[in-house]
């Protein structure tokens, strides 16, 4: 007997079905950046399962050939965190938006976050609501003009890093659409991390709110205004690579490399969660001056904490070890009964 | 000194006390007590919604009401034989249900000048005093004085030897009816096993509470209530709750699928979270979530990974799931819904019973959105019906409302459980493993119930989409398109509709198959309807009682038995529910009768009222 290994191909995970969004809409890279990823993953694809809520993004499972789930707003978290935990032997995604995972669906976002079940969640961030045309979002930047807010918004927005290490994930990452290369890489580690993967992607809708984060994509600004962290690695940005990141206790700061020696810039350490809450409030508006660059990659990775769905299912094999297998009829019976002639 | 022994049909004795004073236990005890002595019995446990009320006042008084005999009983009786009060605000509350002549048995301690105070009784009216229990059976005792006098040695606190009162109630009631109390000292042993200071001054409380009976002279009467004349077989004695958790069970068990149970805390239906959550050796995995809505969702992730997915609420618990039952319906995937119907709407009172979310059930959701709905009727029936939900929900999958209510699900009753092997088996198919040579999987072709395939993730070839949008029959696909919307539409209700190929035919349950009138009830009513019809019945009057336990579908032959009564009365605890779809869907013109006080039925109310419509 011989084991017949197919070599799967993106193609392998591609439906027949049309893709819908909008032309020029940041879905598609992220799309194409899972299909890539995912055939080098080792895993016969059966195993994957794409579960999603409501907004543009949540239709994303429907282009998948995988199992998928297109459920109800905001609770593909929920969905997910049922399947995973009776059946841990899935490789489970949710694909979610700004609106679905932080307004309709907050509630169990956050309560994702802190069980830590062995999900891949891609969190599509494109500070609008898209699907209903065009509404400011819960990351929406204060003062946005929308259908809704002819006048600007008056929420303040969610920082959706700063909250995540605050509900206690386990691992938590930006990237961005118009980086395929970084996507790939931080999908790869995401899939990796046993526990609860969030990974925030700005995501561009062309539509309705083009060019939301342009600044960090372009060719033009990309370099000045963004920080890629690498475990390990000293925090340098800028156009030549000129600025770095200095600690100065809990107090970060942006220095020169000509003043400023490399040693003595800030390693980036992903499981330092202190540090990893510092640079999630690296979040300032990129027009305000002396705004610290926009950090991308994995800020916090813990892997001391047990998935949920390894707890569920040991607790599970523990109690049929302590007490064995059930005994309906037993059960049924009870401690007391009477006969009746 | 002497006593006489007098024996008695049938007994119906009250506790009743501050929240804090174990009446819920003591009653338990009781009723264990009688079940295994041989009586048959019903019981009602009539509580506050808070923990703990006021103590001493009128909204803090816990009642348990235990009805045992040696006939078929089949409530917890409209008045009460015994009533036991432990305080003046205790007997406020209940004595209008005390029968004229019934005994009282007090603590006069929870009559001093503070509990009168506290239970809104002027000064110049203490009951046991201004003579307004003439006529009564007064039995004054100051259980107070004499727990602390028998505890006086035992090193414990006050407050510690004062919650140990109950059990001299307890104590002097099972020598009252002759009941043993050593079933109740061993609970006490198990219960407080690593507090043996406690458990020793419980039982000596115990003992002292029988001996108080045997020596003092205030009772000359103890009495006897025979072993009920029962259907032969092996009985235990079981609570609604507990019995829905049982039926999931031995569903499980007998799917051969591990059980879910997403739910979120909520009054009454917790207990049956609690129960299942012991059970992990049954693989039964419980899930407590951060809300209703995770609570079903969770539930649904379940489904779709192929384990037997539940989900479990009250009242204001189940509107939050409505969205997602709606999602199970179009996903056309296997869930049992359990609502333990409480008093609504909005919050309510939580502790309190009715019958009042039948339409929510039928037609709370948004679209046309059918499910199947199925209403236990008595405690051990939860078993029953919660077993059938999940056949249904498993065979034709689809979504299955189980509606079981506060009163059943604390309520006692004993049950001639049946042998597991002796169960309608039920029978789960997977769809198979699939070469890419093989035609594609279409997850939306049906079989002759109209149900589609369970096609599990993690079987190679089925990889397939299912999602709340709807679909192309067959493919499964999204689809927009007009006429096919319409089908999917008739077909989920035509799903809905043949299930009734699947289930039992209506019996009628007391009374000849025609007559002057029916009485047609559903749920929790149960009891009540069967002793007012019964005693109808023996009065001459031509009167049949039939109970609906499946709702949605109806049974099939349901029409033409209603169609052989010249009336057909609809009792309900709600302001008509089941009377509006038999009206709507038979074109009969039911009488409702409707009670909405969170209280169940009295026989008696039933009797009269059916009386009347006769006039």
């Amino acid at each position: 007997m011989t084991i017949e290994t197919v070599k799967l191909t993106s193609k392998d995970f591609s439906s027949d079905q049309e893709v819908r969004w909008c032309p020029g809409c940041g879905d598609y890279s992220i799309l194409k950046q899972v299909q890539t990823v995912l055939p080098d993953l080792g895993r016969p694809k059966e195993e994957f399962v794409f579960i999603s809520g409501i907004g543009c993004s949540s239709r994303f499972p429907y282009y998948m050939d995988t199992f998928g789930m297109h459920s109800i707003h905001g609770r593909a978290t929920a969905i997910a965190t049922g399947l995973k935990s009776t059946r841990p032997d899935l490789s489970v995604w949710v694909i979610t938006g700004d609106g679905d995972s932080m307004s309709i669906g907050g509630n169990h976002f956050i309560h994702m976050l802190r069980r830590n079940p062995d999900l891949n969640v891609l969190l599509f961030n494109n500070q609008i609501y898209g699907l209903t045309k065009g509404q400011y979002s819960p990351t929406s930047e204060q003062g946005k003009v929308t259908k809704s807010t002819p006048m600007g918004s008056l929420d303040y927005p969610f920082n959706p890093i700063a909250l995540c290490l605050g509900a206690d994930a386990t691992f938590v990452a930006r990237t961005m659409d118009r980086d395929p290369k970084h996507q790939q890489a931080v999908i790869k580690r995401g899939y990796e991390h046993k526990g609860t993967s969030l990974i925030e992607i700005y995501q561009n809708c062309n539509v309705f709110n083009d060019g939301a984060f342009e600044i960090f994509t372009e060719k033009g600004s990309k370099k000045q205004q963004t920080l890629i962290m690498e475990h390990g690695k000293p925090l340098i940005f800028g156009e030549n690579a000129q600025l770095g990141i200095k600690l100065d206790g809990f107090k970060p700061m942006v220095v020169n490399l000509a003043d400023v020696s490399v040693d003595d810039l800030w390693i980036h350490d992903e499981t330092d969660l202190v540090k990893a809450t510092i640079l999630s409030r690296f979040y300032d508006d990129p027009s305000v001056e002396g705004h610290f660059p926009r950090p991308f990659g994995v800020f916090y990775l813990n892997n001391n904490k047990m998935p949920f769905d390894e707890l569920f299912n040991n607790q599970i094999n523990n109690a049929i070890e302590s007490y064995g297998a059930g005994d309906l009829d037993k059960l049924i019976a009870g401690r007391e009964t009477w006969v009746v002639n | 000194m002497s006593t006489t022994d007098t024996t008695l049909e049938s007994v119906v004795i009250r506790f009743a006390g501050d929240s804090g004073d174990g009446m819920q236990l003591t009653g338990t005890q009781f009723t264990n007590a009688a079940a295994l002595f041989g009586n048959d019995l019903a019981t009602f446990p009539d509580f506050p919604a808070e923990i703990r009320a006021p103590i001493g006042t009128l909204a803090g008084v816990s009642g348990y009401q235990i009805h045992f005999g040696s006939t078929k009983i089949n409530t917890p009786g409209d008045e009460s034989d015994v009533l036991v009060a432990m305080n003046v605000a205790a007997l406020k509350a209940n004595i209008k249900n005390l029968k004229k002549g019934g005994v009282i048995i007090v603590n006069t301690d929870g009559f001093d000048a503070k509990n009168m105070r506290l239970a809104n009784v002027p000064e110049d009216k203490n009951p046991l005093k201004d003579g307004s229990l003439e006529g009564y059976d007064v039995k004054e005792i100051d259980v107070t004085k004499i727990t602390r006098a028998a505890l006086a040695d035992s090193g414990l606190g006050t407050k510690e030897i004062d919650r140990c009162k109950n059990m001299f109630v307890l104590g002097l009631l099972y020598w009252m009816y002759h009941r043993p109390i050593e079933n109740t000292v061993e609970f006490i042993s198990s219960k407080f096993k690593k507090n043996q200071a406690v458990a020793d001054a419980n039982i000596k409380v115990l003992q002292a509470g029988w001996s108080y009976g045997e020596t003092t002279e205030m009772f000359a009467q103890r009495y006897n209530v025979e072993p009920a004349k029962m259907e032969a077989g092996i009985y235990r004695s079981i609570m609604g709750n507990q019995a829905t958790a049982y039926g999931l069970i031995a569903a499980s068990v007998k799917s051969t699928l591990p059980l879910f149970y997403g739910t979120y805390p909520i009054t009454p239906a917790s207990d049956v979270l609690h129960e299942l959550s012991k059970y992990k050796n049954f693989n039964i995995k419980t899930f407590q979530a951060e809300d209703e809505i995770a609570g079903i969702c969770s539930a649904i992730g379940a489904a779709f990974g192929g384990h037997l997915a539940i989900t479990g609420s009250s009242g204001p618990g189940i509107a939050l799931k409505t969205e997602a039952i709606g999602l199970a319906t179009m996903l056309e995937l296997p869930l049992v819904i359990v609502n333990v119907q409480r008093a609504g709407p909005s919050t309510g009172l939580p502790t309190k019973t009715e019958q009042s979310d039948l339409l929510q059930a039928y037609y709370g959701r948004n679209g046309e959105c059918p499910v199947i709905v199925l209403a236990a009727q008595s405690p051990s029936d939860c078993f029953a019906l919660a077993y059938e939900a999940c056949r249904i929900a498993l065979e034709h999958m689809i979504p299955v409302f189980f509606l079981s209510d506060g009163y059943i699900a604390n309520g006692a009753e004993p049950w001639k459980f049946p042998k597991t092997a002796d169960l309608q088996p039920i029978s789960v198919e997977f769809a198979k493993e699939r070469k890419s040579s093989d035609d594609k999987f279409m997850p939306y072709l049906r079989d002759e119930k109209l149900s589609r395939p369970w096609a599990l993730p993690g079987t190679a070839g089925l990889e397939h989409r299912i999602g709340g949008l709807e679909k192309q029959n067959i493919t499964g696909n999204i689809s927009y398109d007009a006429d096919n919307h319409e089908l999917m539409v008739k077909l989920r209700q035509e799903k809905v509709d043949l299930v009734a190929n699947y289930i039992p035919e209506q019996t009628i349950d007391n009374g000849a198959e025609s007559g002057d009138l029916l009485i047609l009830g559903w749920g929790g009513t149960y009891g009540a309807l069967k002793t007012a019809t019964a005693q109808l019945i023996e009065e001459g009057y031509k009167v049949s009682h039939a109970h609906v336990r499946y709702m949605s579908p109806f049974p099939k032959n349901l029409g033409e038995l209603m169609s052989k009564f010249k009336t057909v009365v609809v009792p309900e605890l709600n302001n008509g529910q089941l009377v509006k779809i038999i009206r709507d869907k038979y074109f009969v013109d039911a009488i409702p009768y409707n009670k909405i006080q969170g209280q169940p039925f009295m026989s008696h109310e039933v009797v009269n009222k059916i009386k009347e419509i006769l006039v």
